[in-house]
């Protein structure tokens, strides 16, 4: 059992890899759930005075016609006016499969082209299905974690973020 | 009970009628049409959902709103859309309705949205397709006879729930011809489902027969044969339209006769609360079931019904076509 240091550590990490890269001008784009979560956190951290984004994937996922259907709760997704030209940090909780970015990118890339995309994680688990890596991650597990297991940020009603793993 | 519209799962298969779906199916159509309304707003006002399917319009009966609606519905999913219109067509040289769904289902048909002037013409097809293994082809009701018009109702819960939220404790109005109205029919099994505390069926006595209380079972119903009693403190005003081309012998003295009973104006509009909605399914009558003033005014929401309308239809299809977990 691997241990993984707690969110908000991972959060403050995340926070100083950030800080160096970030312009005025740039927008945090959180993937709905999580990725929202972490993106308000590190919106506050590193005084962003752009408003925060927001996306939701569920009319990309590539699994709709394999019966996955689509999920109720889908959001709406709130991105900048202008996406054309503008500098993007997506954000999610956890780096898996790769197909969610792929989903994020194809939903952003509906709403203009922007100059140019990056990507901040908290966790990278192992597990790629497709060639997508981070730009910045506050930490990578040692060893994959098992496709079995689940792996998700957590927020309780104090909005204190925490990781929980468990069997599917 | 044996439900068509369900799989063995629960999930929704196809959309006949509103009968028999229960509340948190209702719901978790509703709750999925909200992020389609933002597809309009974007850049690229597709989505992928439906890419590389083939859904059919088999339209039986003419109507220029609804079918466009779901054209816009299907092409926004990214479908591939084929309209029918029978009337002109085989049908038209005596071909049956199943040979031309079996001819289209072997067309690799994805989905059938069908309309049509006999009531249960969906559910013959539905059931043809599931005794002859082909319920991979997914059936939506686009109004039958006088049976039902479900996505028409449902896009109108959208409608209720976006101005006044809480189902629970609204007073609604049906107001006209309920007898010749799927709309209608649709419409009231939803209110009861999702719980409306006081429906209210408003026309006269030839349009609306005492025996309508019996319509659905155990709905809080009650027939107003005078427009004023039926919109006194209501919350929603559902207006219906005039089907001059369904009624057959002397069911009304005149349109103008009906317009100064049952026709909705600002003075009896006045008798709902202030804040209460004006819908309209389209299209309309002016100056026969409806004032112009009303329709235009501030209290009116008929052409948002008419977007939220594509929204739901989206939501609709792309359960249909992928399931819904």
């Amino acid at each position: 059992m691997q241990t993984i240091p707690p969110a908000t550590e991972l959060i403050q990490q995340l926070v100083a890899q950030l800080r160096p890269h970030v312009m005025p001008a740039t927008v945090l784009v959180g993937i709905h759930t999580g990725g929202v979560w972490v993106a308000e956190s590190l919106h506050a951290a590193l005084g962003l005075t752009t408003p925060l984004a927001s996306i939701d994937v569920s009319f990309h996922r590539d699994d709709h016609h394999l019966g996955n259907g689509l999920r109720a709760g889908g959001r709406i997704s709130h991105l900048p006016e202008d996406v054309e030209g503008a500098h993007l940090i997506l954000v999610d909780d956890v780096l898996y499969t790769g197909r969610t970015i792929r989903a994020a990118l194809n939903e952003l890339f509906d709403y203009g082209r922007p100059a140019r995309v990056d990507l901040a994680v908290l966790v990278d688990r192992g597990g790629r299905e497709l060639p997508i890596a981070a730009t910045w991650c506050a930490y990578t597990l040692s060893k994959p974690l098992p496709a079995s297991q689940s792996f998700n940020l957590q927020r309780d009603a104090n909005g204190q973020l925490s990781f929980s793993l468990g069997e599917k | 009970m044996n439900n068509p519209q369900l799989n063995s799962h629960g999930e929704l298969i196809h959309l006949l009628s509103l009968d028999g779906l229960p509340r948190d199916i209702l719901h978790g159509i509703l709750d999925r049409a909200e992020p389609f309304t933002a597809v309009a707003e974007r850049e690229v006002k597709k989505v992928p959902l439906l890419r590389g399917k083939s859904v059919f319009n088999l339209f039986f009966e003419n109507s220029t709103r609804t079918r466009t609606t779901f054209e816009i519905a299907a092409k926004r999913l990214s479908a591939d859309v084929i309209n029918l219109n029978i009337n002109t067509s085989s049908a038209a040289k005596g071909e049956s309705l199943l040979d031309t769904v079996d001819n289209l289902a072997a067309m690799q048909a994805d989905m059938f949205v069908v309309r049509h002037a006999s009531s249960g013409a969906p559910y013959l097809i539905a059931r043809h397709l599931a005794a002859t293994q082909r319920s991979h082809i997914h059936v939506v009701n686009a109004g039958d006879g006088r049976h039902a018009h479900p996505t028409q109702g449902l896009l109108d819960m959208y409608t209720i729930r976006h101005y006044k939220g809480d189902f629970t404790r609204l007073s609604v109005a049906v107001v006209g011809d309920i007898l010749h109205s799927r709309v209608a029919r649709s419409q009231l099994h939803a209110l009861a489902t999702l719980g409306v505390p006081d429906i209210r069926l408003v026309g006269p006595k030839t349009l609306l027969p005492t025996a309508a209380i019996q319509m659905i079972d155990n709905a809080p119903l009650r027939v107003c044969h005078d427009l004023a009693d039926g919109l006194r403190g209501v919350d929603v005003v559902m207006m219906l339209r005039l089907q001059n081309e369904r009624m057959q012998g002397a069911l009304l003295p005149s349109p103008q006769e009906y317009y100064k009973s049952y026709g909705l104006t600002a003075d009896k509009l006045a008798l709902a609360k202030p804040d209460a909605i004006v819908m309209h399914p389209g299209p309309m009558n002016r100056g026969i079931e409806i004032d112009s003033a009303v329709a235009d005014g501030k209290q009116a929401v008929i052409l948002p019904q008419v977007t939220f309308g594509i929204a739901v239809r989206m939501a609709v299809m792309s359960m249909l076509a992928g399931g819904s977990q």
